[in-house]
């Protein structure tokens, strides 16, 4: 039992900074927080046993999107991370909370939940007075209307992003090499959403009206990935799209889900 | 003085498309009145200028609701499902104002649309499109879109099994999306993948009986 408490990396969960509940102080090195030596750390245990978890990553894309929802709302929050690597995800008890062993799952007191685009509708509606709003307030038929760009976003934009994100930065990761004629193919049809997205944030500030809202959050996490890459031209040179991610990319609460991947 | 139609409803797209067939299922369920605007798909009139204004993306369906105009199959049902919630067949959950519920059943949502419906597509496209136009079906993409589509009917047979339907005890979006893909494997070998899971098996049973289920297959 004890050779495989070695084996299996158990970090202690990751308390944002800006929590009250503060991780001990052998933690609060940001180093150590990843560090799989645990006998002489003895992690704070967190007072409340409700209040929210997500198993997931900093790195993973889902996980980012979902963060990106509750930094926005300025829920206070535990990462438990999921030891990729291991296998993890694709084993009790992570199938427990998602069957399809995809992370992330969230834990809100007894409420388990999946896939990142449900989650974020969730906290945007249950939490919908704190903190920023993340649908436009008023008439159903805006309502409607954000509906429709969150399924182009699921649809016809993250396909074909992830697609590339995954071939010029995450085939790296894994040893692999990156395929130059996939990613023109893909940044072929990247273009074609992106020209649409040019003349859809001509006629409004976000995607879906005048607010910033869940359907311009779930681009966050593809949009960095390729920002720091080649692919990062093909948004610049749209003025529309380029000042839009400009907008998104600079709001504080995606600056916090971005510094967790630096730890 | 002028009355407004109460019946402004109007889907652009093609009645043997699956997409088209998600939202004609919706507004059958809910008995609403409705003009289905044929677009000649084989002439590319979804490619062309006047389609590209209700769809950018060039795709069916098409909708407007007197001066709402919208597109993306599943960001239509979710407003029909919303704005007619008191009109024949409710696709919400029972308890709709919990949020929590209705996170379970948008969960269902996201699954049909991510892990579900991009292998079954394909698995119809070979297997039944791509006859009508003339081209030949790859086996080799069937039986690894199959192996796929296992995968996720496990996983569907075991939450049958704590439930009638995928979002819980009554018939909500998350089946109804399911049926126009479903209703094509059902013609073709892969049916047996549904037939073989006992819950699975009812369930696409049940669901296909519908009234308006049967509706769209005229």
């Amino acid at each position: 039992m004890a050779a495989r408490l070695v084996l299996l990396p158990l970090a202690p969960p990751i308390k944002p900074p800006h929590s009250p509940l503060q991780i001990s102080p052998s933690l609060s090195n940001s180093n150590s927080i990843f560090r799989t030596k645990s006998s002489t750390q003895s992690p704070t245990i967190p007072i409340t046993m409700a209040g929210i978890k997500v198993h997931g990553v900093p790195m993973s894309t889902a996980t980012m999107r979902v963060l990106a929802a509750l930094y926005e709302k300025d829920l206070d929050f535990e990462l438990i991370p999921v030891d990729m690597r291991a296998g993890a995800h694709k084993q009790e008890p992570f199938l427990s909370r998602n069957p399809f062993g995809q992370i992330p799952a969230l834990q809100d007191g007894d409420l388990t939940l999946f896939e990142s685009r449900a989650i974020t509708e969730y906290i945007a509606e249950e939490y919908s007075e704190k903190g920023e709003k993340l649908m436009c307030p008023g008439c159903k038929k805006v309502k409607a209307i954000t509906k429709v760009w969150l399924e182009v976003e699921g649809q016809q934009f993250d396909p074909v992003a992830s697609k590339i994100a995954f071939e010029r930065i995450f085939k790296g990761m894994f040893g692999m090499t990156t395929d130059p004629a996939a990613v023109a193919e893909l940044e072929g049809k990247l273009v074609r959403v992106l020209d649409i997205y040019e003349a859809r944030l001509a006629k409004s500030d976000f995607l879906a009206c005048d607010c910033f809202t869940l359907a311009d959050l779930h681009h966050l996490p593809a949009i960095h990935y390729l920002m720091g890459t080649d692919s990062k031209k093909l948004f610049e040179s749209r003025p529309k799209v380029s000042e839009w991610v400009k907008r998104i990319t600079a709001r504080p609460a995606w600056a916090k889900v971005v510094d967790l991947q630096k730890h | 003085f002028y009355i407004k139609s109460m019946a402004g409803i109007k889907v652009f797209g093609h009645a043997a498309s699956t997409s088209t067939r998600r939202v004609l299922l919706a507004l059958h369920e809910k008995n609403l009145a409705f003009e289905l605007v044929h677009v000649e798909l084989k002439d590319g009139e979804h490619k062309q200028e006047a389609f590209l204004a209700r769809n950018p993306f060039g795709q069916v369906p098409a909708f407007e609701d007197g001066d709402l105009k919208l597109f993306e199959s599943r960001a239509i049902t979710q407003y029909i499902a919303h704005r007619y919630q008191d009109q024949g067949t409710d696709l919400l959950p029972a308890d709709s104002k919990n949020i929590a519920h209705y996170a379970i059943m948008a969960i269902g949502l996201e699954v049909e649309s991510h892990h579900f419906d991009p292998v079954a597509s394909k698995l119809a496209w070979e297997q039944v499109f791509k006859q009508i136009y003339g081209l030949t079906t790859d086996q080799a993409v069937v039986a690894e879109e199959e192996a796929k589509l296992a995968k996720v009917l496990d996983v569907y047979e075991a939450r049958l099994k704590e439930f009638k339907y995928l979002a819980g005890e009554t018939f909500t979006l998350t089946d109804l999306h399911h049926i126009p893909v479903i209703q094509y494997l059902l013609g073709t070998p892969t049916k047996k993948l549904f037939t073989e899971r006992p819950r699975v098996n009812e369930w696409v049973a049940e669901i296909t009986k519908r009234p308006a289920s049967q509706k769209i297959l005229q």
